[in-house]
């Protein structure tokens, strides 16, 4: 970073001579120290998980969420200041609500995603704010189904034209990932926080671009990424945050929810033994059944 | 000529003379709902031991013109809690939506009890009790059906002037004259709730439903029913009404061609 110490760094909105927005870059470090988050796209639905360090003792085992929803379908977990993180999901809660008092509809997680990424690049422009210390993931399940409209009182014509063409497949898992810059990209496997390097290279192993991966499968192997990328040296403590979004058909009928008890408990059983096993052999990709 | 920009694109006031500025106004004082538009007929409710069924027919009138034929008036809030919707639609409509935007914020939080009955019925009443006050009535009369904290069953009205009742039996419209006398005759009181079981509850409220279509000119054959109970809600919406006997109609005098 030759520029640092020129000055091109004190103010937000400037760029440097090489064509850098040094207060951006500051923003990704406050990420970098933030608990590992993570969303796989499983082919029918999608997870995520986060390590939450525990700062204090005193501190409620289980309370204080850090995965939220908005409206019914999408969540949203991010890594970084809290704080920001709270206020991005206050945000991304009224473009929601906002997007069904326009159109009488849940907001696709596509246009949630564009809309969220726009609200986190205006935060470059401005000499007068700050970028978002925080990189989110959202999660989201659009439904497959014909929904009907909001307040929608009958059924309508049952003949003559309207309608979705026929044939066609509509809804589906989508998992996006917003940067400070206000950056986003769609992923198959997204990773952010402390431990994104080991969450990436182990997100890369499940070849989740073929489709195979199951919800629950995906469910377990979150768990155990975050359970990898954790590092016990320097943190101590940590709470595994799980929730999932399945299709209409599965566990949660499409709404974004906390993953059971049972199956995350399982999940963090096969985390912790997955580790063990790594001791004796390097053989990180047995998978635990 | 004039410079100041609320003049561009303005008559010349040399040339066309001063502009009548109260062509801007629209005339009198702004007014409110004064009659509803498209409207339901009568909502109807028991309570039974386990829980409460709530009935309304499919139809939307427009004046005395059945207009839609397919309007679903029981609204499932959460798995116990159904709200009856009778007087305008399109204010049904709203309230419908508003239930939604506050069921999607009741579900930020997961670890919180799901909102019962009893809640709903407090937050509309507030709801109309608020628009009456602003002289912008919402013009619905609504029956609020499901299980209330202790999973009692609970049954409530609110309607558009905010009044709050609550009964073991309730109906709106022209069912508070021609449906409660016969709940009443089987669920005259609170304590003979526990006497009435579910089956004789929905028969019951089915016979109502059948006199209703009898007398009321503004309702139809086709109504919705919903059973509320621990087990959750059982929502029927294309029920149609059975064994009716027009036998009556023969004796009824006055109206039509006879000349007697």
């Amino acid at each position: 970073m030759t520029s640092i110490g020129t000055g091109y760094d004190l103010s937000n909105s400037v760029f440097s001579p090489d064509g850098r927005n040094f207060q951006v870059e500051y923003a990704v470090k406050a990420v970098e120290n933030g608990g590992t988050a993570v969303g796989i796209k499983c082919k029918d639905g999608v997870v995520l998980a986060l390590e939450k360090l525990v700062t204090s003792k005193l501190l409620k085992p289980g309370a204080n969420k850090r995965i939220a929803t908005v409206d019914r379908n999408i969540g949203i977990v991010s890594s970084g200041l809290l704080p920001d993180g709270r206020h991005f999901v206050s945000r991304a809660r009224d473009e929601a609500s906002q997007w069904r008092g326009l159109y009488k509809a849940p907001i696709p997680t596509s246009s949630l995603a564009d809309r969220m990424g726009s609200y986190a690049q205006a935060y470059t422009l401005y000499s007068s704010v700050r970028p978002f210390g925080v990189t989110a993931i959202i999660a989201g399940w659009d439904s497959e189904a014909e929904l009907p409209v909001d307040g929608q009182v009958g059924s309508g014509p049952g003949v003559g034209s309207g309608g979705k063409k026929g044939g066609s497949k509509y809804g589906g898992p989508h998992l996006y990932m917003i940067e400070p810059s206000g950056l986003y990209w769609g992923y198959y496997g997204a990773a952010t926080g402390k431990g994104r390097q080991i969450a990436k290279s182990e997100l890369e192993k499940l070849n989740l671009s073929e489709g195979n991966l199951s919800l629950e499968e995906g469910v377990k192997e979150a768990a155990r990424i975050i359970y990898v990328a954790h590092d016990d040296n320097k943190d101590k403590e940590f709470e595994l945050e799980l929730t999932w979004i399945s299709s209409l058909n599965g566990p949660t009928k499409g709404r974004h929810e906390e993953v059971p008890k049972e199956l995350k408990e399982e999940a963090e059983r096969l985390a912790k033994k997955s580790l063990e096993g790594d001791d004796d052999d390097e053989d990180e990709d047995k998978m635990e059944e | 000529m004039n410079h100041l920009p609320q003049a561009w694109g303005r008559p010349r006031d040399d040339v066309y003379g001063a502009y009548d500025h109260s062509h801007f106004q629209t005339a009198g004082p702004i007014q409110h709902t004064q009659s509803p538009i498209v409207t339901g007929t009568s909502v109807i409710a028991a309570k039974f031991k386990d829980g409460v069924v709530i009935a309304a027919d499919n139809l939307a009138s427009y004046g005395s013109l059945a207009r839609f034929t397919d309007v679903k008036r029981l609204r499932k809030f959460n798995d116990q809690v159904v709200v009856g919707f009778g007087g305008d639609v399109s204010d049904m409509q709203y309230l419908d939506r508003l239930l939604n935007s506050l069921d999607v914020r009741e579900n930020y939080s997961s670890s919180d009890t799901p909102m019962n009955a009893k809640n709903l019925h407090t937050y509309l009443a507030k709801v109309m009790y608020k628009r009456r006050s602003d002289f912008n009535p919402l013009w619905n009369h609504l029956l609020i059906a499901g299980l209330d904290a202790d999973e009692k069953p609970f049954l409530a009205s609110a309607d558009l002037l905010g009044t709050t009742f609550t009964s073991p039996t309730l109906a709106t419209g022209f069912g508070a004259h021609l449906a409660q006398p016969i709940l009443r005759r089987s669920l005259p009181d609170e304590s003979s709730v526990q006497n009435v079981t579910k089956e004789e509850a929905v028969e019951l409220v089915k016979e109502c439903m059948k006199v209703l279509f009898y007398r009321d000119a503004r309702s139809m054959d086709k109504y919705s029913i919903a059973v509320i109970s621990k087990g959750g809600v059982e929502l029927r919406e294309d029920e149609k009404l059975e064994n009716q006997s027009w036998a009556f109609a023969e004796r009824i005098r006055g109206y039509g061609t006879q000349t007697v």
